[in-house]
């Protein structure tokens, strides 16, 4: 009994944490789907977004524009790993890896050299915190939330509908075709790695706002629930419509929700906090194997 | 029209795969030339397909096409005077990406892309007139994924694709060795209309002297990186599969 009431108590934060890791998700889901390269770059994007965002924040900034500086720091880190892949033809996985070793320390010195910096809801008028979760009316973070990703959502909707938009997918789907029409492909990539980021960063502004702190392992292993994500927005909603862009962008925000419901329900059966990598990580493979099992071809 | 001069390409130099592709190959298509490219494996073909198109950088010489000097213009760039249909069918298209997103994408190469939106309804009547010739359906499922399509109706749309803004080069690189007989020949009376309507210079690779002879102005042996014979016009129309094997053999 004692595990359903902390499970069902933990509901509510569970949809705020899946919300905002969904928008480092679609970041995820525009690397890994649209321009189909492994982008690791995030596990450092999302600390930089947050490390610069809690910084700004203490330092006077409203948080929204803190929130959106930052956004542009992860964009920063996405050029540079776009840089390293198409200029330095350095492979993608090797380039984000390379970004993201760097940006730990980069992190560090946006957090004045210490490895975490608080920032109080009482102190400062941050856009969202864990406190109210549970609180009805305007201070809970979940309507925000909703409606920030509805807009991400539509932006990119528009975006990736138009011209420039169609290069970018283009490029992830056939670069020979891409560069045969005339698309620079090369700036077709550093685009869609900066937009990724720009995103990851985002989310990380708002998951630091949310927990009250920076920290500069926040990151670690977040591309696994990127992916998560991901895949289970696929394996789960994938075959209930058939889905057009904005749709697949959202079953990607509810594999978020549904990845940290899971893992809620997990702990509240009593696992050990210290294993949640290591659950993730079986969850994950778990999701990526089962597309295989329904006797996928073999081929491939 | 397209000038090669004394352009060599060599792949793996210096490594047991050393390959010589191109050797001082320099090669003169006048305006409204239909070439048929014709040689055995490794004697150069696409590699000089390739060399146009961009897909490396050769190791010397010169190309220039239409005046001006593409030898170091990047392949996006040059992309803006060059159609190109490719032998594998999944290579030209986009395959998750809709027919009419497809065709929209061709419409725009060479020209600046922006933030307006990818396709407007006039295009998408447009591409319907132009599909419906092709007698595939293809009109009717311009938002179907590409991927979707057989073989032979993705060359059909590359070949559309390739067509859609008029390439001052068009480039067939054995465009239809992988489709049965039959579409084939489909994809191959397709191509001789759309060059003749639009009266497109082209090269067209191919395995199969017969269809080297039967299409084109102009035939072009090729052998170990160069040119080993050149005929066009009227003496073109005499040669025979047989004659071929003949200058083969030597």
């Amino acid at each position: 009994m004692n595990a359903i009431s902390s499970f069902t108590a933990s509901l509510p934060g569970a949809c705020a944490q899946g919300l905002i890791w969904g928008i480092m998700a679609l970041g995820v889901f525009l690397t890994f789907r649209v321009l189909n390269t492994s982008d690791l770059t995030v596990d450092g994007s999302i600390a930089t977004g947050g490390a610069a965002c809690i910084m700004l924040i203490r330092s006077g900034v409203p948080a929204w524009t803190a929130a959106l500086a930052a956004a542009c720091c992860g964009m920063l880190a996405g050029l540079v790993t776009g840089l390293l892949h198409t200029r330095c033809r350095i492979p993608a996985i090797l380039s984000g890896i390379l970004t993201q070793l760097a940006l730990y320390s980069v992190n560090l010195r946006i957090m004045g050299s210490k490895a975490n910096q608080p920032v109080s809801v009482d102190k400062y008028s941050l856009m969202l915190s864990q406190r109210y979760v549970r609180a009805a009316g305007l201070s809970n973070p979940i309507p925000l939330l909703v409606m920030i990703i509805s807009a991400l959502i539509g932006l990119a909707y528009y975006f990736f509908g138009t011209e420039i938009g169609c290069a970018v997918r283009a490029t992830g789907n056939n670069r020979v075709m891409a560069r045969a029409q005339g698309i620079d492909t090369d700036r077709a990539t550093i685009l869609g790695l900066i937009v990724a980021n720009g995103l990851v960063a985002f989310s990380g502004a708002l998951l630091s706002q949310y927990q009250g702190f920076a920290d500069v392992n926040m990151g670690r292993g977040a591309i696994v629930i990127g992916l998560a994500a991901v895949i289970i927005g696929e394996v789960v909603f994938g075959k209930l419509l058939a889905l057009n862009f904005a749709l697949r962008m959202s079953s990607v925000v509810f594999g978020a929700i549904v990845y940290y419901i899971v893992l809620q329900l997990v702990l509240a059966l009593g696992l050990n906090t210290n294993d949640l990598k290591l659950i993730s990580a079986v969850i994950v493979a778990a999701f990526l194997t089962l597309p295989n099992m329904k006797g996928g071809d073999r081929d491939a | 029209m397209l000038e090669m001069i004394d352009v060599c390409k060599t792949f793996n130099p210096g490594t047991v795969n050393e390959k010589v592709a191109l050797d001082r190959l320099s090669l003169r298509l006048e305006e409204g030339d239909f070439v048929t490219v014709i040689g055995g494996n490794g004697a150069g073909k696409s590699t000089c397909l390739n060399a146009v198109a961009g897909s490396f950088a050769v190791d010397s010489g010169k190309i220039l096409l239409g005046g001006v000097d593409i030898t170091h213009m990047p392949a996006h760039v040059r992309a803006k005077y060059l159609g190109r249909v490719f032998q594998d069918p999944m290579m030209g298209t986009a395959p998750d990406m809709w027919i009419e997103e497809n065709l929209a994408l061709a419409a725009r190469r060479g020209k600046k892309r922006g933030l307006k939106w990818s396709i407007s309804e006039r295009e998408r009547a447009e591409y319907r007139e132009l599909l419906a010739p092709l007698g595939l359906g293809l009109e009717n499922r311009l938002q179907t994924k590409v991927g979707l399509l057989s073989g032979g109706q993705r060359q059909a749309l590359t070949l559309v694709m390739a067509t859609l803004k008029k390439p001052q080069l068009l480039l067939l690189d054995e465009h239809t060795a992988a489709l049965d007989p039959k579409t084939a020949a489909v994809v191959l009376e397709l191509s001789d209309r759309v060059v003749q309507e639009h009266s497109l210079t082209t090269m067209m690779v191919t395995h199969n002297m017969r269809d080297a002879l039967a299409h084109g102005n102009r035939l072009i042996m090729m052998d170990e990186g160069r040119v080993k014979l050149d005929v066009r016009g009227e003496e073109k129309k005499k040669l025979t599969v047989r004659d071929l094997l003949e200058v083969f053999e030597i």
